[in-house]
């Protein structure tokens, strides 16, 4: 029998998403997907499946869910408080949520997106070949209270697993390469845009990220003129009010506003995970370096399941701690241990 | 020796071949052929391909290709052929979108036709018997952006955002014509109104359009508008097709 996992209380901005839908830029739609895709390769690889899986991506927090059957749940991205009936569960690790049992996840403690993840993935209907919601392309939509979602069918046992604690929630520095419309920029501009300290501004969806910043805006001298040219996740567009948006996997095919840069897609995670208020600053890198730096990131993203090791217990979360033999191997504390070795 | 075309790398993302610095009609028709012969060649590298109003793009993982080898590919390419008087690519259709003018269902047309200095009817009369291209598909998904109609409809954008323009509408604004795909707030003075859908998600086939197809709105009546919205269950709002040869 295959499970099913219902949202009892659903999060203000949940939704289905996977790795995206590619290949259709040329009919104005963007890839979508995820926000933060290594937390869909952190989630599969604690479940020991394919990063393909469809998972629930949770923005600023989660809500109240339960299966009919025993799934095996990964949580991954940004931190927030999870519990199973009411006790905690750890972050960033593999679970079992019996049946009938209630999880209820909070709100973010670091970064914005937060992952529930199911052995053998969610298994909706495909759209176009993907299970993701677009929200702005009109596929899917957000995650309601009531909805079920049925569960594929889980190959793996494991549960109880961890991966070392991922970095990328606090803002700090996001690498970019010039693109195509950089040379429209002045070199004063570009200096004082890698010169500025930036903070992720509470306006910040699937399509883009805005920065804000003290100081005048950022503009090219042709900035009203420039002709309408084709848009990549990770470009750094400078908007008509003169702030920088980075722009996310759901952003628009096209737009007329000019690119400052392009963020490399290995940092993409850290713009998507900074918390409104985080600071963050911009560094250009030569085109060889942004090659090397998103070579050792998709080694590292291969090379995850590797990285999985067993939860150890943590004695303070063990809810009948004092039914464990804790004191069996006790020694004497004035005894010589090696006397005995004699 | 002129500027264009020109290549950039565009992030880690992919090559952008660029035919000239503003809206053109040979530059456009540069783009849509060039993006054909670069489908022709079936570069493994290249994943997805793509034309915005003057440029080529082409997707390309430049971490594991170097972007060097493309540019000189590319460069090989852009002199076999002169592109801005290349042939469209074939296979194209010719589509006939039933469209209300005016009324309270476009509501803009008698403001568009004063901007553009010509009366009402007239406007209606060129604008329902112009032929025009999908120069590019952006914004939402499916949405056309097509051109050029006569100097006349070089109207700029109005100042201000209309709050919410349906789907379906149609507007206009710098010789173009766009049919929203979306509800969407806009600076493009709608004129028309259509049931045509761009964008069905759950078809086999989800977009209606492609980059190069041609279209004509020709006008019909209020009476015949609504007569489709209560027949039609296919969201093509009555529009007729045709292949280009």
């Amino acid at each position: 029998m295959s499970a099913r996992l219902t949202i009892q209380q659903a999060g203000p901005a949940m939704s289905l998403q996977d790795q995206g839908r590619p290949g259709y830029r040329a009919e104005g739609l963007t890839v979508g997907g995820a926000a933060d895709r290594v937390a869909l390769f952190e989630g599969a690889a604690l479940l020991g499946q394919s990063p393909d899986c469809a998972a629930i991506e949770m923005a600023g927090s989660g809500g109240t869910f339960v299966s009919d059957t025993d799934v095996r749940i990964a949580l991954t991205g940004a931190e927030m408080t999870a519990k199973i009936d009411g006790e905690v569960v750890i972050w960033n690790a593999s679970h079992l949520l019996h049946a009938g049992a209630k999880l209820t996840i909070g709100g973010a403690r670091n970064g914005s997106y937060g992952y529930l993840h199911v052995g053998g993935g969610f298994d909706t209907p495909l759209v176009m070949g993907a299970r993701g919601s677009h929200l702005a392309g009109g596929i899917g939509g957000l995650l309601q209270t009531g909805d079920t979602l049925p569960v594929g069918p889980d190959k793996g046992r494991e549960v109880s697993m961890t991966l070392p604690k991922p970095d990328r929630f606090g803002g700090g520095k996001i690498r970019v390469v010039a693109s195509m419309q950089t040379g429209a920029f002045t070199p004063e501009t570009i200096q004082r845009f890698v010169s500025t300290t930036f903070r992720r501004d509470a306006r910040a969806n699937r399509m883009g990220v805005r920065m804000d910043f003290d100081g005048d805006g950022f503009a090219t001298e042709e900035q009203l003129s420039i002709v309408s040219e084709v848009v990549v996740p990770g470009d750094v567009q400078i908007s008509g009010d003169g702030a920088p948006y980075v722009l996310m996997f759901e952003c628009q095919t096209t737009g007329g506003y000019p690119r400052i840069g392009a963020v490399l897609p290995c940092d993409l995670p850290r713009v998507a995970q900074a918390q409104a208020g985080a600071a963050l600053q911009f560094e250009f890198v030569e085109m060889e370096e942004a090659v090397a730096a998103q070579a050792r990131h998709l080694a590292e993203l291969k090379a995850l399941p590797g990285k999985v090791t067993p939860l150890v217990r943590d004695p303070a979360r063990i809810r009948d701690l004092l039914s464990y033999q804790l004191v069996g191997g006790a020694v004497s504390a004035t005894a010589d241990p090696f006397e005995e070795e004699i | 020796m002129t500027d264009w075309p020109r290549i950039n790398t565009v992030g880690l993302s992919g090559v952008l071949v660029t035919f000239a610095g503003a809206m053109s009609e040979p530059a456009n028709r540069a783009a849509l052929a060039f993006r054909a012969a670069v489908d022709n060649e079936d570069w493994p590298e290249v994943t997805e391909t793509s034309t915005s109003l003057v440029s080529t793009f082409l997707q390309v993982d430049l971490s594991s290709t170097p972007a060097e080898a493309m540019k000189d590919r590319l460069e090989a390419l852009l002199k076999s052929c002169d592109w801005f008087s290349a042939p469209l690519p074939s296979g194209r259709k010719l589509w006939h979108v039933p469209t209300v003018y005016g009324t309270d269902l476009g509501p803009q047309l008698e403001e568009a036709a004063q901007v553009a200095g010509v009366d009402p009817d007239a406007a209606i009369r060129e604008i329902s018997t112009s032929r025009v291209r999908v120069l590019t598909i952006g914004f939402a998904p499916g949405q056309p952006y097509m051109g050029e109609l006569s100097e006349t409809w070089n109207i700029p954008r109005q100042q201000g955002l209309t709050k919410s323009v349906p789907a379906g509408a149609l507007v206009i604004a710098i010789r173009q014509l766009i049919v929203f795909t979306n509800d969407t707030p806009t600076g493009w003075r709608h004129i028309g109104q259509t049931h045509f859908k761009t964008f069905r998600p759950n078809e086999a086939e989800p977009f209606t359009l492609a980059p190069g197809d041609e279209l004509t709105f020709p006008a019909i009546s209020r009476a015949e508008y609504d007569e489709i919205g209560r027949k039609d269950t296919s969201g093509l709002g009555g529009a007729t097709q045709e292949v280009l040869a």
